[in-house]
Protein backbone atom coordinates (compact mmCIF):
# COMPACT_ATOMS: atom_id res chain seq x y z
CA UNK A 1 0.00 0.00 0.00
CA UNK A 2 1.19 3.48 -0.75
CA UNK A 3 0.32 6.23 1.67
CA UNK A 4 -0.44 9.61 0.14
CA UNK A 5 0.93 12.22 2.54
CA UNK A 6 0.77 15.18 0.16
CA UNK A 7 -0.29 18.28 2.04
CA UNK A 8 0.28 16.64 5.44
CA UNK A 9 1.43 19.96 6.86
CA UNK A 10 -2.16 21.22 6.44
CA UNK A 11 -3.98 18.07 7.61
CA UNK A 12 -6.55 18.48 10.38
CA UNK A 13 -6.67 16.02 13.29
CA UNK A 14 -9.30 14.00 11.41
CA UNK A 15 -6.90 13.17 8.57
CA UNK A 16 -4.13 11.47 10.56
CA UNK A 17 -4.34 7.68 11.11
CA UNK A 18 -5.44 7.15 14.74
CA UNK A 19 -2.69 6.23 17.17
CA UNK A 20 -0.02 7.74 14.90
CA UNK A 21 0.08 4.45 12.97
CA UNK A 22 1.97 4.64 9.69
CA UNK A 23 -0.22 2.44 7.50
CA UNK A 24 2.38 1.57 4.85
CA UNK A 25 5.93 0.29 4.69
CA UNK A 26 9.13 1.48 3.00
CA UNK A 27 8.52 5.19 3.49
CA UNK A 28 11.15 6.12 6.06
CA UNK A 29 13.27 7.26 3.10
CA UNK A 30 10.82 10.17 2.70
CA UNK A 31 11.61 11.46 6.18
CA UNK A 32 14.66 13.71 5.96
CA UNK A 33 16.66 13.41 9.18
CA UNK A 34 19.99 14.80 7.98
CA UNK A 35 19.23 18.09 9.70
CA UNK A 36 19.83 16.47 13.11
CA UNK A 37 23.56 16.22 12.28
CA UNK A 38 26.22 18.42 13.86
CA UNK A 39 29.18 16.74 12.10
CA UNK A 40 29.31 15.27 8.64
CA UNK A 41 31.59 12.50 7.37
CA UNK A 42 34.22 13.32 4.77
CA UNK A 43 36.02 10.57 2.85
CA UNK A 44 39.49 10.72 1.34
CA UNK A 45 39.17 8.68 -1.86
CA UNK A 46 42.96 8.23 -2.14
CA UNK A 47 43.28 6.61 1.31
CA UNK A 48 40.09 4.53 0.94
CA UNK A 49 40.78 0.85 0.13
CA UNK A 50 37.09 0.12 -0.63
CA UNK A 51 36.90 -2.49 2.13
CA UNK A 52 33.21 -1.44 2.63
CA UNK A 53 33.35 -1.77 6.43
CA UNK A 54 31.68 1.67 6.65
CA UNK A 55 28.83 0.42 4.48
CA UNK A 56 28.42 -2.61 6.74
CA UNK A 57 28.30 -0.68 10.01
CA UNK A 58 26.35 2.48 9.06
CA UNK A 59 23.16 2.29 11.17
CA UNK A 60 21.27 4.54 8.75
CA UNK A 61 22.28 2.86 5.48
CA UNK A 62 23.69 6.23 4.45
CA UNK A 63 26.80 4.97 2.61
CA UNK A 64 26.00 4.81 -1.10
CA UNK A 65 27.75 2.04 -2.97
CA UNK A 66 27.85 1.38 -6.72
CA UNK A 67 29.81 -1.39 -8.45
CA UNK A 68 31.14 -2.50 -5.05
CA UNK A 69 32.69 0.92 -4.43
CA UNK A 70 31.73 3.64 -1.97
CA UNK A 71 30.48 6.64 -3.91
CA UNK A 72 28.85 9.27 -1.66
CA UNK A 73 27.21 9.70 1.74
CA UNK A 74 23.41 10.06 1.90
CA UNK A 75 23.42 13.37 3.74
CA UNK A 76 19.60 13.50 3.79
CA UNK A 77 19.66 10.65 6.33
CA UNK A 78 23.18 10.54 7.84
CA UNK A 79 22.87 11.77 11.45
CA UNK A 80 26.62 12.23 11.90
CA UNK A 81 27.16 9.44 14.44
CA UNK A 82 30.75 8.90 13.27
CA UNK A 83 30.73 5.09 13.38
CA UNK A 84 32.05 5.00 9.81
CA UNK A 85 35.04 7.18 10.78
CA UNK A 86 35.71 4.99 13.85
CA UNK A 87 35.61 1.70 11.94
CA UNK A 88 37.68 2.82 8.94
CA UNK A 89 40.98 0.83 9.21
CA UNK A 90 42.98 3.32 7.13
CA UNK A 91 41.62 6.61 8.58
CA UNK A 92 40.04 7.63 5.29
CA UNK A 93 36.91 9.11 6.91
CA UNK A 94 36.98 12.25 9.02
CA UNK A 95 34.10 13.91 10.87
CA UNK A 96 33.91 17.58 9.93
CA UNK A 97 31.79 20.11 11.85
CA UNK A 98 28.72 21.26 9.92
CA UNK A 99 29.05 24.81 8.69
CA UNK A 100 32.86 24.54 8.14
CA UNK A 101 34.54 24.35 4.79
CA UNK A 102 35.23 20.80 3.72
CA UNK A 103 38.91 19.76 3.63
CA UNK A 104 40.37 20.17 0.19
CA UNK A 105 40.11 17.02 -1.84
CA UNK A 106 43.63 15.65 -2.38
CA UNK B 1 -31.93 -13.35 27.29
CA UNK B 2 -28.86 -15.47 27.74
CA UNK B 3 -28.64 -18.81 29.54
CA UNK B 4 -27.33 -18.10 32.99
CA UNK B 5 -26.52 -19.53 36.39
CA UNK B 6 -26.36 -17.99 39.86
CA UNK B 7 -23.07 -18.43 41.69
CA UNK B 8 -21.90 -17.58 45.19
CA UNK B 9 -18.44 -16.31 44.37
CA UNK B 10 -15.97 -13.43 44.63
CA UNK B 11 -15.46 -10.37 42.44
CA UNK B 12 -12.02 -11.55 41.35
CA UNK B 13 -13.35 -14.97 40.43
CA UNK B 14 -16.06 -13.58 38.16
CA UNK B 15 -13.70 -11.08 36.56
CA UNK B 16 -11.42 -14.01 35.65
CA UNK B 17 -14.50 -15.85 34.35
CA UNK B 18 -15.61 -12.82 32.29
CA UNK B 19 -12.13 -12.56 30.80
CA UNK B 20 -12.11 -16.25 29.84
CA UNK B 21 -15.54 -15.85 28.23
CA UNK B 22 -14.33 -12.85 26.20
CA UNK B 23 -11.56 -15.01 24.67
CA UNK B 24 -8.44 -12.86 24.89
CA UNK B 25 -5.55 -13.95 22.67
CA UNK B 26 -2.89 -12.67 25.07
CA UNK B 27 -2.71 -11.94 28.77
CA UNK B 28 0.51 -10.55 30.30
CA UNK B 29 0.18 -10.11 34.04
CA UNK B 30 1.94 -9.89 37.37
CA UNK B 31 0.32 -10.76 40.69
CA UNK B 32 -0.39 -8.11 43.32
CA UNK B 33 -2.71 -8.09 46.33
CA UNK B 34 -5.72 -7.90 46.11
CA UNK B 35 -5.80 -8.56 42.37
CA UNK B 36 -3.76 -11.78 42.46
CA UNK B 37 -6.64 -14.24 42.32
CA UNK B 38 -7.82 -12.80 38.99
CA UNK B 39 -4.60 -13.68 37.16
CA UNK B 40 -4.15 -16.83 39.27
CA UNK B 41 -7.57 -18.18 38.28
CA UNK B 42 -6.98 -17.16 34.68
CA UNK B 43 -3.64 -19.03 34.73
CA UNK B 44 -5.64 -22.01 35.95
CA UNK B 45 -7.92 -21.76 32.89
CA UNK B 46 -4.81 -21.74 30.68
CA UNK B 47 -3.32 -24.76 32.48
CA UNK B 48 -6.59 -26.71 32.17
CA UNK B 49 -6.95 -25.86 28.49
CA UNK B 50 -10.14 -23.86 29.07
CA UNK B 51 -8.76 -20.99 26.97
CA UNK B 52 -6.22 -20.86 24.16
CA UNK B 53 -4.95 -17.51 25.43
CA UNK B 54 -1.18 -16.96 25.37
CA UNK B 55 -0.32 -16.25 29.00
CA UNK B 56 2.88 -14.25 29.46
CA UNK B 57 4.46 -14.22 32.91
CA UNK B 58 6.51 -11.08 33.33
CA UNK B 59 8.81 -9.68 36.02
CA UNK B 60 6.85 -6.49 36.79
CA UNK B 61 3.74 -4.51 35.92
CA UNK B 62 5.88 -2.18 33.82
CA UNK B 63 6.67 -5.22 31.67
CA UNK B 64 3.10 -6.53 31.87
CA UNK B 65 1.62 -3.44 30.26
CA UNK B 66 4.55 -3.20 27.81
CA UNK B 67 3.88 -6.77 26.67
CA UNK B 68 0.15 -5.99 26.42
CA UNK B 69 0.91 -2.98 24.21
CA UNK B 70 3.10 -5.05 21.89
CA UNK B 71 0.55 -7.84 21.66
CA UNK B 72 -2.32 -5.43 21.05
CA UNK B 73 -0.40 -3.63 18.28
CA UNK B 74 0.30 -7.06 16.80
CA UNK B 75 -3.46 -7.52 16.50
CA UNK B 76 -4.39 -9.60 19.55
CA UNK B 77 -7.30 -9.13 21.95
CA UNK B 78 -5.37 -8.39 25.14
CA UNK B 79 -6.31 -8.34 28.81
CA UNK B 80 -4.55 -7.95 32.12
CA UNK B 81 -5.22 -7.01 35.73
CA UNK B 82 -3.40 -5.08 38.42
CA UNK B 83 -3.75 -3.01 41.58
CA UNK B 84 -2.19 -0.17 43.56
CA UNK B 85 1.65 -0.08 43.24
CA UNK B 86 1.30 -2.25 40.14
CA UNK B 87 -0.95 0.28 38.45
CA UNK B 88 1.46 3.02 39.53
CA UNK B 89 4.36 1.10 37.98
CA UNK B 90 2.39 0.87 34.72
CA UNK B 91 1.84 4.61 34.65
CA UNK B 92 3.94 5.51 31.62
CA UNK B 93 2.57 2.56 29.63
CA UNK B 94 -1.00 3.54 30.47
CA UNK B 95 -0.47 6.76 28.50
CA UNK B 96 1.22 4.84 25.68
CA UNK B 97 -1.60 2.28 25.39
CA UNK B 98 -4.15 5.10 25.11
CA UNK B 99 -2.02 7.23 22.77
CA UNK B 100 -1.45 4.25 20.46
CA UNK B 101 -5.22 3.63 20.57
CA UNK B 102 -4.91 0.01 21.68
CA UNK B 103 -8.14 -1.57 22.98
CA UNK B 104 -6.59 -3.37 25.97
CA UNK B 105 -8.98 -4.34 28.78
CA UNK B 106 -7.61 -4.30 32.32
CA UNK B 107 -9.17 -5.00 35.68
CA UNK B 108 -7.96 -2.98 38.65
CA UNK B 109 -8.50 -3.99 42.26
CA UNK B 110 -8.70 -0.54 43.84
CA UNK B 111 -6.18 -0.26 46.65
CA UNK B 112 -4.27 2.41 48.58
CA UNK B 113 -0.81 3.55 47.53
CA UNK B 114 2.17 3.61 49.90
CA UNK B 115 3.33 5.19 52.20
CA UNK B 116 2.62 3.97 54.81
CA UNK B 117 2.36 0.49 53.28
CA UNK B 118 -1.27 -0.58 53.07
CA UNK B 119 -3.00 -3.26 51.04
CA UNK B 120 -6.63 -2.27 51.59
CA UNK B 121 -9.24 -0.48 49.56
CA UNK B 122 -9.23 3.11 48.49
CA UNK B 123 -9.21 4.84 45.10
CA UNK B 124 -5.76 6.46 45.22
CA UNK B 125 -4.37 4.11 42.58
CA UNK B 126 -7.13 4.60 40.04
CA UNK B 127 -7.27 8.36 40.59
CA UNK B 128 -3.53 8.45 39.86
CA UNK B 129 -4.40 6.96 36.46
CA UNK B 130 -7.24 9.43 35.93
CA UNK B 131 -5.63 11.41 33.12
CA UNK B 132 -3.97 8.54 31.25
CA UNK B 133 -6.72 8.36 28.62
CA UNK B 134 -8.37 5.08 29.70
CA UNK B 135 -12.14 4.64 29.74
CA UNK B 136 -12.86 3.68 33.35
CA UNK B 137 -15.73 1.77 34.95
CA UNK B 138 -16.36 1.39 38.70
CA UNK B 139 -18.18 -1.62 40.12
CA UNK B 140 -20.22 -1.57 43.30
CA UNK B 141 -20.62 -5.34 43.40
CA UNK B 142 -19.08 -8.51 41.98
CA UNK B 143 -22.02 -8.58 39.54
CA UNK B 144 -21.14 -5.14 38.20
CA UNK B 145 -17.46 -6.12 37.97
CA UNK B 146 -18.47 -9.10 35.80
CA UNK B 147 -20.83 -7.01 33.66
CA UNK B 148 -18.42 -4.06 33.28
CA UNK B 149 -15.57 -6.34 32.19
CA UNK B 150 -17.64 -7.84 29.36
CA UNK B 151 -18.99 -4.46 28.21
CA UNK B 152 -15.44 -3.06 28.36
CA UNK B 153 -14.37 -5.31 25.48
CA UNK B 154 -17.08 -3.98 23.17
CA UNK B 155 -16.41 -0.36 24.12
CA UNK B 156 -12.62 -0.67 23.74
CA UNK B 157 -12.80 -2.31 20.32
CA UNK B 158 -15.56 -0.09 18.90
CA UNK B 159 -14.18 1.66 15.79
CA UNK B 160 -15.37 5.06 17.08
CA UNK B 161 -13.49 4.54 20.35
CA UNK B 162 -10.38 2.31 20.09
CA UNK B 163 -9.19 3.14 23.60
CA UNK B 164 -8.04 0.97 26.48
CA UNK B 165 -10.65 0.36 29.17
CA UNK B 166 -10.29 -0.28 32.90
CA UNK B 167 -12.86 -2.29 34.82
CA UNK B 168 -12.29 -1.49 38.49
CA UNK B 169 -13.57 -3.14 41.66
CA UNK B 170 -12.89 -2.27 45.29
CA UNK B 171 -9.98 -4.19 46.81
CA UNK B 172 -11.03 -6.95 49.25
CA UNK B 173 -14.55 -5.52 49.69
CA UNK B 174 -15.56 -6.55 46.16
CA UNK B 175 -12.57 -8.60 45.05
CA UNK B 176 -12.66 -11.08 47.94
CA UNK B 177 -16.14 -11.07 49.51
CA UNK B 178 -18.52 -13.84 48.49
CA UNK B 179 -21.36 -12.28 46.54
CA UNK B 180 -24.35 -13.46 44.51
CA UNK B 181 -23.46 -13.27 40.84
CA UNK B 182 -25.50 -14.10 37.77
CA UNK B 183 -23.08 -15.50 35.19
CA UNK B 184 -24.06 -15.97 31.55
CA UNK B 185 -23.16 -18.91 29.32
CA UNK B 186 -20.00 -18.84 27.19
CA UNK B 187 -21.87 -18.75 23.87
CA UNK B 188 -23.93 -15.69 24.81
CA UNK B 189 -20.90 -13.75 26.05
CA UNK B 190 -18.80 -14.86 23.08
CA UNK B 191 -21.55 -13.75 20.69
CA UNK B 192 -21.94 -10.44 22.49
CA UNK B 193 -18.28 -9.46 22.34
CA UNK B 194 -17.65 -11.00 18.89
CA UNK B 195 -14.21 -11.33 17.33
CA UNK B 196 -11.65 -8.54 17.35
CA UNK B 197 -10.72 -7.39 13.86
CA UNK B 198 -7.66 -5.17 14.21
CA UNK B 199 -7.28 -2.45 11.60
CA UNK B 200 -3.50 -2.31 11.31
CA UNK B 201 -2.07 -5.47 12.91
CA UNK B 202 1.72 -5.57 13.03
CA UNK B 203 1.63 -9.30 12.27
CA UNK B 204 0.05 -8.67 8.86
CA UNK B 205 3.32 -8.92 6.98
CA UNK B 206 1.61 -8.39 3.60
CA UNK B 207 0.66 -4.88 4.73
CA UNK B 208 3.56 -3.61 6.79
CA UNK B 209 2.66 -0.85 9.23
CA UNK B 210 4.48 1.06 11.94
CA UNK B 211 3.12 1.57 15.45
CA UNK B 212 4.65 3.89 18.03
CA UNK B 213 5.93 6.51 15.60
CA UNK B 214 7.62 9.79 16.48
CA UNK B 215 5.67 13.03 16.33
CA UNK B 216 7.90 15.77 17.65
CA UNK B 217 9.86 18.56 15.99
CA UNK B 218 6.69 20.34 14.86
CA UNK B 219 4.87 17.07 14.03
CA UNK B 220 1.15 16.59 14.64
CA UNK B 221 1.37 15.48 18.32
CA UNK B 222 -1.27 18.05 19.25
CA UNK B 223 -3.63 16.69 16.56
CA UNK B 224 -3.21 13.15 17.93
CA UNK B 225 -4.27 14.36 21.38
CA UNK B 226 -7.28 16.02 19.74
CA UNK B 227 -8.16 12.60 18.26
CA UNK B 228 -7.97 11.02 21.72
CA UNK B 229 -10.34 13.66 23.08
CA UNK B 230 -12.80 12.87 20.28
CA UNK B 231 -12.49 9.11 20.89
CA UNK B 232 -13.24 9.63 24.59
CA UNK B 233 -16.24 11.81 23.72
CA UNK B 234 -17.43 9.12 21.24
CA UNK B 235 -17.18 6.61 24.08
CA UNK B 236 -20.14 8.32 25.81
CA UNK B 237 -22.63 7.11 23.19
CA UNK B 238 -20.90 3.77 22.68
CA UNK B 239 -20.95 2.99 26.43
CA UNK B 240 -24.70 3.63 26.48
CA UNK B 241 -25.39 1.66 23.31
CA UNK B 242 -23.32 -1.30 24.52
CA UNK B 243 -25.01 -0.98 27.94
CA UNK B 244 -28.45 -1.14 26.32
CA UNK B 245 -27.54 -4.23 24.30
CA UNK B 246 -26.03 -5.81 27.39
CA UNK B 247 -29.16 -5.06 29.40
CA UNK B 248 -31.22 -6.89 26.78
CA UNK B 249 -28.91 -9.90 26.92
CA UNK B 250 -28.46 -10.05 30.69
CA UNK B 251 -31.72 -8.57 31.96
CA UNK B 252 -29.74 -6.10 34.08
CA UNK B 253 -30.30 -2.41 33.25
CA UNK B 254 -27.22 -0.24 32.79
CA UNK B 255 -26.55 3.47 32.96
CA UNK B 256 -23.44 5.58 33.49
CA UNK B 257 -24.90 6.75 36.79
CA UNK B 258 -27.33 4.84 38.96
CA UNK B 259 -29.82 6.87 40.98
CA UNK B 260 -31.78 5.78 44.03
CA UNK B 261 -34.59 7.87 45.50
CA UNK B 262 -33.75 10.83 43.27
CA UNK B 263 -37.32 11.36 41.99
CA UNK B 264 -38.14 13.63 44.95
CA UNK B 265 -34.89 13.77 46.94
CA UNK B 266 -33.88 17.05 48.60
CA UNK B 267 -30.38 15.90 49.54
CA UNK B 268 -28.12 13.22 48.10
CA UNK B 269 -24.82 11.42 48.41
CA UNK B 270 -22.68 10.98 45.29
CA UNK B 271 -20.28 8.05 45.50
CA UNK B 272 -18.11 5.60 43.52
CA UNK B 273 -17.84 1.84 44.02
CA UNK B 274 -18.80 -0.41 46.91
CA UNK B 275 -19.77 2.36 49.36
CA UNK B 276 -22.91 3.03 47.30
CA UNK B 277 -24.47 0.06 49.08
CA UNK B 278 -23.77 1.55 52.53
CA UNK B 279 -25.24 4.88 51.42
CA UNK B 280 -28.39 3.24 50.00
CA UNK B 281 -28.87 1.17 53.14
CA UNK B 282 -28.87 4.28 55.35
CA UNK B 283 -30.92 6.26 52.82
CA UNK B 284 -33.59 3.52 52.90
CA UNK B 285 -33.83 3.79 56.71
CA UNK B 286 -34.03 7.58 56.56
CA UNK B 287 -36.73 7.41 53.87
CA UNK B 288 -38.75 5.16 56.15
CA UNK B 289 -38.56 8.00 58.67
CA UNK B 290 -39.84 10.45 56.06
CA UNK B 291 -36.57 12.10 55.01
CA UNK B 292 -36.27 12.83 51.27
CA UNK B 293 -32.74 11.53 50.67
CA UNK B 294 -31.16 9.95 47.62
CA UNK B 295 -28.00 8.28 46.33
CA UNK B 296 -26.21 8.77 43.03
CA UNK B 297 -23.64 6.15 42.13
CA UNK B 298 -21.16 6.98 39.37
CA UNK B 299 -20.51 3.79 37.40
CA UNK B 300 -18.47 5.29 34.54
CA UNK B 301 -15.71 7.59 35.76
CA UNK B 302 -14.12 8.34 32.38
CA UNK B 303 -15.67 9.78 30.27
CA UNK B 304 -17.18 11.60 33.27
CA UNK B 305 -21.02 11.77 33.07
CA UNK B 306 -21.29 15.47 33.95
CA UNK B 307 -24.54 16.08 32.03
CA UNK B 308 -26.26 13.10 33.68
CA UNK B 309 -25.07 14.25 37.12
CA UNK B 310 -26.24 17.82 36.57
CA UNK B 311 -29.68 16.49 35.56
CA UNK B 312 -29.86 14.18 38.59
CA UNK B 313 -28.71 16.77 41.15
CA UNK B 314 -30.49 19.83 39.75
CA UNK B 315 -32.62 21.66 42.31
CA UNK B 316 -31.30 19.76 45.34
CA UNK B 317 -30.87 21.59 48.64
CA UNK B 318 -27.54 19.97 49.45
CA UNK B 319 -25.23 17.34 47.97
CA UNK B 320 -22.41 15.37 49.61
CA UNK B 321 -19.61 13.91 47.50
CA UNK B 322 -17.66 11.03 49.03
CA UNK B 323 -14.07 10.59 47.86
CA UNK B 324 -12.01 7.52 48.70
CA UNK B 325 -8.87 9.30 47.45
CA UNK B 326 -7.03 12.50 48.30
CA UNK B 327 -5.88 15.27 46.01
CA UNK B 328 -3.71 17.04 48.55
CA UNK B 329 -3.87 20.79 48.18
CA UNK B 330 -6.99 20.71 46.00
CA UNK B 331 -10.30 21.97 47.33
CA UNK B 332 -11.51 18.39 47.71
CA UNK B 333 -11.13 14.87 46.36
CA UNK B 334 -11.22 14.09 42.62
CA UNK B 335 -14.93 13.18 42.52
CA UNK B 336 -15.85 16.32 44.51
CA UNK B 337 -14.05 18.54 42.00
CA UNK B 338 -15.78 16.83 39.06
CA UNK B 339 -19.24 17.03 40.60
CA UNK B 340 -18.82 20.70 41.52
CA UNK B 341 -17.70 21.34 37.94
CA UNK B 342 -20.70 19.44 36.56
CA UNK B 343 -23.09 21.62 38.59
CA UNK B 344 -21.48 24.99 37.80
CA UNK B 345 -23.66 25.74 34.77
CA UNK B 346 -26.94 25.16 36.61
CA UNK B 347 -28.92 28.35 37.06
CA UNK B 348 -29.71 27.58 40.67
CA UNK B 349 -26.63 26.93 42.81
CA UNK B 350 -26.55 23.53 44.52
CA UNK B 351 -24.50 23.49 47.76
CA UNK B 352 -21.91 20.71 47.55
CA UNK B 353 -19.82 19.46 50.44
CA UNK B 354 -16.85 17.11 50.10
CA UNK B 355 -15.88 14.22 52.34
CA UNK B 356 -12.72 12.13 52.30
CA UNK B 357 -13.48 8.66 53.66
CA UNK B 358 -12.19 5.11 53.91
CA UNK B 359 -8.55 5.74 53.01
CA UNK B 360 -6.43 2.60 53.33
CA UNK B 361 -9.52 0.52 53.96
CA UNK B 362 -10.78 2.55 56.95
CA UNK B 363 -14.21 1.15 57.85
CA UNK B 364 -17.19 2.79 56.16
CA UNK B 365 -19.63 2.41 59.03
CA UNK B 366 -23.31 3.14 58.67
CA UNK B 367 -23.01 5.86 61.37
CA UNK B 368 -20.72 7.73 59.00
CA UNK B 369 -23.36 7.71 56.28
CA UNK B 370 -25.93 8.85 58.86
CA UNK B 371 -23.62 11.71 59.84
CA UNK B 372 -23.33 12.82 56.20
CA UNK B 373 -27.13 12.85 55.74
CA UNK B 374 -27.41 14.77 59.04
CA UNK B 375 -24.95 17.40 57.74
CA UNK B 376 -26.93 17.63 54.50
CA UNK B 377 -30.18 18.02 56.39
CA UNK B 378 -28.63 20.91 58.42
CA UNK B 379 -27.41 22.64 55.24
CA UNK B 380 -30.81 22.16 53.59
CA UNK B 381 -32.41 23.80 56.63
CA UNK B 382 -30.17 26.85 56.20
CA UNK B 383 -27.33 25.77 58.48
CA UNK B 384 -23.65 26.25 57.73
CA UNK B 385 -21.73 23.66 55.73
CA UNK B 386 -19.21 21.74 57.87
CA UNK B 387 -16.30 23.31 55.97
CA UNK B 388 -15.48 22.49 52.38
CA UNK B 389 -13.77 19.20 53.25
CA UNK B 390 -14.37 16.69 56.03
CA UNK B 391 -12.19 13.69 56.92
CA UNK B 392 -15.14 11.41 57.58
CA UNK B 393 -14.46 9.11 60.53
CA UNK B 394 -10.83 10.10 61.11
CA UNK B 395 -9.97 10.49 64.80
CA UNK B 396 -9.63 14.21 65.43
CA UNK B 397 -9.13 16.56 68.41
CA UNK B 398 -12.45 17.30 70.05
Amino acid sequence: MTWDISGMGEWTYKQFPPGAVIPAGGNSDDYITGGWRSERPWRDDEKCTQCLLCWIVCPDTSIHVADEKVTTFDLDHCKGCGICAQICPVGAIEMVPEGCDLPEVK
Amino acid sequence: MAEHKILATTGNSVVAEAMRQCKPNVMAAYPITPQTTIVEEFAGFVAKGKTDCEYVTVESEHSAMSACIGASAAGARVMTATSSQGLALMWEELHIAAGMRLPIVMANANRALSAPINIHCDHSDIMGARDTGWVTYFAETAQEAYDNTIMAVRVAEHPDVMLPVMSTLDGFITTHSIDRVDVMDDTSVGGFVGDYEPKNPLLDTDTPTLHGSFSGLGGPFFEFKRQQREAMENARAVIKQVGDEYAELSGRPFDVIQTWGMEDAETAIVVLGSTAGNARHVARDLRAKGQKVGVVKVRVWRPFPYAELAAALKGLKAVAVLDRAESFGAEGGPLFLEVRGALYDLEQRVPVVGYIYGLGGADVKLELMERVYRDLSDIAAGGAAPGSLVYLGAREEA
